[in-house]
Order: structure tokens, then sequence, then C-alpha cells
């Protein structure tokens, strides 16, 4: 019924997926000579184009007023493409397993709207099975890595400082905004408590890096995409420069559906669908990588199903999809009275926290836990959009008014004007995002029932936290809640309890999700080896989260652009060494 | 792969590692396969084909009944009344945010609908009138009872929940309108420079930077150099 056409050219890489990882491939790889295809399954996208531009809008130009749909999980301000669930395109869970999927269709994938957030992972974090025996340790330590996260920080640049602190690496740091006025708070209270507090470290500049990007503004929304590039995108730092080597072909709304093989069951090419025309193509090439992220990634792998390659190409081990991990997440919100009323001015920073809260506790062993997390904070006077002045009855009956009287929750008329006056920019909020046990039970399959909209088979989810992430929650809420008394702030709802486990999100709502295709020493227990390269097919190569063996308490996005630019480095010298 | 076009390749991208910055998007240097075209976009932000589709749709639709929306506006102005300066919650037409979230989504459709009614039933029951032709003091007489939720006596506790349902929507299409941002005091989405809290906010509040923070902070009078590494160490 269908012809499936090839197209024409024979590309050195064929490269999967455009956000951090197949971002930076695309860039060292083109940037070296060899031909690409970039494949990306949804549309062109530049932050710097006018037609596609959110930043600086105001909300009320939104008939909704900024609130999220369903193809704006994030608000309908927010820069992905996708969201929790995307139409035609389902999932599945197996049983009582919770998972949450965040997918970004568009050139630079969630690149384009994440948080910045951009810590090395620490001498530990590859190592952690040497000091609680659970999981496994990476097949590669901090000193094998470093020189890639000095690049990257160059290349891309991050705000920071040097604090010296044992697993918190520093890094090449372009100088931090100043603290905000809840920051100040936060830092003096937390002080006191003996939790360090430092500046954070973001991929947003505050000084020029070079010519091509422009400097932060601060608009506070990184979110929205940044109209001069002044913060990491894949599609403006990555994708474009790539292309204008010469050296690349960039091939959008192309769903790839599986790696092809020759009969010794080496790479061909992929084959996708276009979102156009629901045909099918085929691109050939030398060596194919694949980087739509860790459960992107396995889904196309095992659904490269062939007689050398039963159980999914890269598969020998049976480890494909397993492993999968998410950050933990939890957080808690409170008032801070010393903000009520307060002075208006332009707080507009660079988005979200200009401080934070790395792991403290590394050396405690009695805790109930033995991952750290860390803690996020928030605040300050937004933008009003959707949800401003909602739920003012949980707020102004709790806080004496001005005239020091306690008043009944809600309310109407002038006085609930007021009020909503008098909370704007009061709020405080913590969010803990905290390192998880990799599990070979919690991993992803192959559904064998479901199919999307263009016939490819969809993931199923099995996953379960265990005692270790619940009681790391519990640890965190204990630590807000200590947090919000030592400001004398009122907090907001009752302090989640067992019965929620701890308010401990759902696996994959942190969109942290890593460790599908871990990489390994051994070939009977991991995917990859330690440059990205899978053990089973010499010229297929994973450069995204799915090769982590364990997540940190770190956010992804730097080590995979580190992973991502030293398994290119490593591709261009077995290719100039005739190994592939 | 033959060796000698390796090499070649390799070569080449030495002498292309430069690149051009460009500001217009839409100069590619590069091929892009697959790019399908524009639609036109009648709202003032950037929309994908498929949520143009669906808000223009969902704009030239209402929600409510005329009725509806008439006892819609005069519960809006008893939540968020006009005060000397600033005017009422129908200046900035609420209604029009209402009806198109009841569109958007669908879950604030029975809770309005069904809340409208009530509060016309209660009205009736006590002053023999739907709610928009009673007196402005037995308007608030009902309101008074359904507008305190964790006071309110088991007769109106859902006409509480809906009052709560609509003071939430009445609230947010009035500040997050242009006048109600005003009003609250937002001063920001516009380019700026931040500098830290101004002095006389630290003043007010007792708190200072510390020379440290001070030292580590970007000086935001060389944010256009470039960064130089050099002396630099990790």
């Amino acid at each position: 019924m269908f012809q499936i056409k090839e197209q024409s050219p024979v590309y050195d890489v064929c490269i999967v997926g455009s956000g951090a990882g197949g971002g930076m491939a695309a860039k060292i790889l083109a940037e070296a000579g060899l031909k690409i295809a970039l494949m990306e399954a949804g549309p062109d996208f530049d932050p710097a184009d006018p037609d596609s531009q959110t930043q600086l809008k105001w909300n009320y130009e939104s008939p909704r007023r900024g609130a999220s749909t369903p193809t704006r999980s994030f608000g309908d301000m927010d820069m992905a493409y996708g969201g929790w669930e995307i139409h035609g395109e389902p999932y599945t869970r197996k049983g009582d397993s919770e998972f949450d999927w965040f997918r970004s269709r568009m050139v630079g994938g969630r690149t384009n709207h994440w948080g910045r957030i951009s810590l090395r992972f620490g001498p530990l974090d590859f190592k952690r099975k040497d000091f609680d025996g659970k999981g496994d340790n990476w097949p590669i330590g901090y000193e094998d890595i470093a020189p890639y996260y000095d690049k990257v920080d160059k290349l891309v640049g991050v705000y920071g400082t040097r604090e010296n602190i044992p697993n918190e690496p520093d890094g090449y740091f372009l100088p931090p905004p100043k603290p905000r006025l809840h920051e100040l708070y936060l830092k003096k209270g937390i002080k006191k408590l003996g939790i360090p507090v430092i500046p954070a470290r973001k991929s947003v500049l505050t000084k020029r890096l070079n010519d091509s990007r422009g400097v932060c503004f601060y608009c506070q929304q990184c979110n929205r995409a940044c109209n001069v590039y002044a913060d990491f995108s894949s599609s403006s730092v990555l994708v474009k420069p790539a292309g204008e080597t010469g050296n690349m072909d960039l091939y959008v709304d192309a769903m790839v559906r599986e790696v092809l093989t020759d009969e010794n069951g080496r790479a061909t090419g992929v084959s996708y669908i276009s979102r156009q025309d629901r045909q099918e193509y085929q691109i050939k090439s030398k060596v194919v990588v694949l980087a739509a992220s860790a459960c992107g990634t396995a889904r196309i792998m095992l659904n490269s199903k062939s007689d050398r390659h039963p159980n999914g190409i890269g598969n020998s081990s049976g480890v494909l999809g397993h492993y999968l991990h998410d950050s933990t997440g939890a957080s808690r919100s409170a008032i801070l009275p010393e903000l009520l009323d307060r002075t208006r001015y332009n707080e507009d920073g660079a988005r979200g926290m200009h401080i934070y809260t790395p792991w403290w506790l590394n050396d405690k062993k009695d805790l109930e836990f033995t991952r750290g997390y860390h803690i996020e904070y928030g605040g300050g006077m937004y933008m009003p959009g959707y949800g401003v002045g909602f739920g003012m009855e949980h707020q102004n009956g709790r806080i004496p008014g001005k005239d020091g009287k306690m008043k009944k929750a809600g309310g109407y008329g002038l006085s609930f004007k007021e009020d909503v006056k008098r909370f704007y920019g009061a709020g405080i909020g913590f969010a803990g995002r905290g390192e998880s046990v990799p599990q070979k039970d919690n991993y992803c399959e192959i559904d064998p029932d479901v199919v999307d909209q263009y016939g490819i088979p969809v993931l199923r989810f099995n996953y379960h936290w265990t005692k270790d992430e619940i009681m790391q929650a519990k640890h965190m809420q204990d630590t807000f809640e200590e947090i919000i008394h030592a400001l004398g702030a009122v907090p907001n709802g009752e302090k989640p309890g067992a019965d929620t486990n701890y308010g401990l999100e759902a696996p994959g709502r942190i969109i942290h999700e890593v460790g599908t295709t871990r990489m390994g020493t051994d070939k009977n227990t991991s995917v990859t080896n330690k440059y990205n390269q899978t053990h089973d097919v010499d010229n297929l190569f994973v450069m995204d989260g799915g090769v982590f063996v364990s997540q940190a308490d770190k956010n992804p996005t730097w080590t995979i652009l580190a992973l991502a630019w030293r398994s290119s480095d490593y591709l261009i010298d077995e290719l100039k060494k005739m190994n592939i | 792969m033959d060796r000698r076009r390796t090499l070649k390749y390799l070569a080449a991208g030495t002498a292309l590692t430069g690149f051009l910055f460009t500001s217009c998007a839409d100069d590619k240097k590069y091929q892009v396969a697959g790019v399908p075209k524009k639609a036109k976009n009648p709202f003032g932000y950037g929309r994908t084909p498929e949520e143009l589709e669906r808000d223009k749709n969902l704009s030239e639709r209402s929600f409510f009944t005329s009725d509806e929306a008439a006892l819609i506006n005069v519960l809006a102005d008893i939540i968020i009344p006009a005060d000397e300066e600033y005017g009422a919650a129908t200046d900035t037409d609420v209604f029009t945010f209402i009806d198109f979230m009841a569109l958007d989504r669908p879950d604030f459709q029975i809770p309005l609908r069904g809340g409208l009614q009530w509060i016309n039933q209660e009205s009736r029951r006590r002053f023999n009138k739907e709610f928009v032709n009673i007196s402005e003091s037995q308007q608030i007489e009902i309101v008074e009872d359904i507008a305190y939720p964790f006071d309110a006596e088991p007769a109106f506790t859902q006409g509480a929940r809906f009052f709560s349902i609509l003071r939430d929507l009445v609230a947010c299409g009035y500040f997050s309108s242009k006048e109600g941002i005003e009003y609250i005091g937002y001063m920001g989405n516009t380019p700026h420079v931040w500098d830290g809290v101004p002095q006389e906010v630290l003043d007010e509040h007792g708190l200072a930077y510390d020379q440290k923070t001070l030292d580590e902070c970007v000086d935001q009078s060389k944010r256009n150099e470039t960064m130089d590494w050099s002396g630099y160490e990790l």
C-alpha cells in the first residue's frame, strides 16, 4: 500500500532528536565536516522567530490569560509544543504504575522551555554504589567528564559562583544576578539552620559570551524561549550553528519509527513517517545517533526488531528500557508576612530562582534514605496571569489585616480587592529535587496492544517508587517546615503526610527521566559503553539522558550536553581510525 | 568508510567551524525538509496551527446565555467594585474571559451554570424575584451568606462553593487585565537591567547585600563586555 521513499543522499550520521543531546551531536559532528541528517518529530523552531514569539507578550493577550491547555501544559505562553499528553500519540501504564511523560515536539525539544538549572554532577554522583551499596556505579568518573563540562560552560554559558563544595563542582561561571527581596529573607532565615544557600547556577547570559548571542534583559521568561538567545536552547545555541556549517539537513515533522539494519545487524539509517503526508521515508547513513529522549530512544530501539536483533536493536542484554528513573520532587509554599503590602518596583530577574540550596548531608549516615536532594526557591512579584487572585479564602483569613484584626476568610467588595493587592508578591515556595535509586523493575516496554496514529507501537510504563524516595520526600517536607518556621512564615495548606507519600510527585513529573539505555562496562547489564556507543552495534550511539546510570540530585541537561560532546569526539576519532 | 573521504570531511570541517549570525529567522543557511505552511494568526502571540484552530473556534462561540451574562456581571461588580481610582470588574470585561474559560475548560460549566441557578433560586425564595431584579441591599444579604466558605451555614455551602469559584475567576479576570495589573502594581514585562533590590526597599526591610554578594554578582556596567576567562581558575 505504502511506497517507502528513500531520500537520495547517504549521510555520514543520522541524528534522531534535536534537543540537548542531538543538538550537541549535530554541532560537533557538522563542524567536524561530517554530513548530517538531523531528524525532528515536531516543526522547525527558532526562538528569534516573531511568528512563534510569546516572550514579552502580556497574559491578557491570551483569551485564557495564559492558562495551561492540553497543548501547552505549562501555560499558554510556555514554549513547549506538546506536554503530558499529545493528541494521537498515547502511552500507557501497566497495573497501578504511575508515570507521566512530558514530550516536546519542536526543534530544540524541551530545551526551549526548561528551567536552565545547570548543575555538574560531582565525583560522588558517579560512584554512589561505593557509598550506599545501592544501584550501580558509572563506568566513568568525574575526571572523565570534567573537561567536557568545562567546554560546555564556555560554549553555552552558565552563571554561578565558585564555592569549593566537594560534590558540587565549580565551573566556568558568568557572574550571577543579585538575589531578590524574598531571597534575601530566605538566605537570612535558612543560614540560622545551618543549611547552605548559594547563588543559583543557570544557563542564562548575565554577560556577553560571544557575538552570536545577546545578554539577558531580565524579563523573567526563559520558559518562553529567548528572542536574543540569552539563555540556552538547543535550537538557538546548537542546531542553528550546526546548520550554518552547510553540512546539515534538518528533517522536521519526521516521526522516526525504527533503526534500519543490514544482514550483519549494523545500522544503515532510519525509517520515519512524515507528519505532513503520513508517508514512510528512509534516511540512509553510515552512523545512527539516537537522542530522542531517554524514553523516545528506548521506544525506537525496542521497535527496531530484526533477525539479528529479535528483542530490539542494542538489547542483547535485555536491560533496554529498564532502570528508568526520574528525579524525586516535593514542594510546599508559605506566605511571608514581611512581604505583605510591599513596595512595588520591577523585580523581574532571570527566570526562577537566583539562589538555591545544594544537598548538604552527604556525610550523614542515619537518614532513612541514602541519596540527596537540592532545594529550589520561588517567590516574587510575577506578571499577573491565570491564577492571580485564586484561593484568597485560604490566605486572607489566616493573617491579620492592616488594622491588626483577623477577618473571615474569603469575602467580596473593596476589602477583597485590597486583599488581592496586599498578598501579591508575598508568597514563597520550596521545591525539593532529589536523586532516586534506579531499579531494574522500573521500566518502559512496548505495549503489545496499542499503536499511535502513525501506526508505531507505543510505550507502556512500569514504575513504583521505593522507600528511599518516600522517606526522602518526608525529609524534604520536614526541612521546608523547619525553614518556614525559622522565617516566621505562614505555611499554605496542611503538611503533606504519609497518606500522600509526603507530597512525592508521580514518577516522570520532574521531567528528568533517564537510565533506559544505561552505560556500563558489562554488556550483559548495560546497553552502551562508556562512550555512549551501543555494545551490540558499533555504528549506533545514544546521546541523550538514556545513558545515565544514576541521576544525582542535579538536573540532567549539563551532563547530557557534556556526554554528547564527549561521545561525538569519540565518534569522530573512531571514524578517523576507520574503526567504524 | 573510505579513509581518504573521512579525512577530507574532517579537513573541510575545520575551515567551516566559524559561522555567521543572522537575526532573521527565515534566512536559513541550510535545508529544512518538510516545513508546513504557516496559518494566519489573529492572536497577538505565537500559536501552533492546531492551537489557532481551537482558539478561533472557541472565540467565536459563547457558553452563557444573555440572562446568565447579566447575572455574572452583577455578581462580578459586587466581588470587585470600583474604587476612587480604578474601575470595577465589568470595566475590564471579565465576562468575556469567564465565558471563554467555560468553553476552554468544560469542568467549569456545570458548577457555574448550576451556581447561577442556585443564586436565582435563593433570590426567588427570599424576595420572589431574580437576583438581578432585587435591591442592592437584598443582593448583599445573599452574598453575605455565601462569601465566607468556612463560616457558611449548612444551607448555603453549595452557594458558597459556587461563589468561591466565581470569585476566583472574577479576580483573575480583573487582576490579569491591563487595568488590574496597574492596580496591583506589577511593573515588569519589559527589558530592563536587574541590579538588586532598590536601596530604599532594603532600608524599609532592614536588609542589605553583604560584601561577598556584591563582589560576586554581575557588575551591570560591564554586562556587554565579552566574558574573559583569562586568569579564571577552577
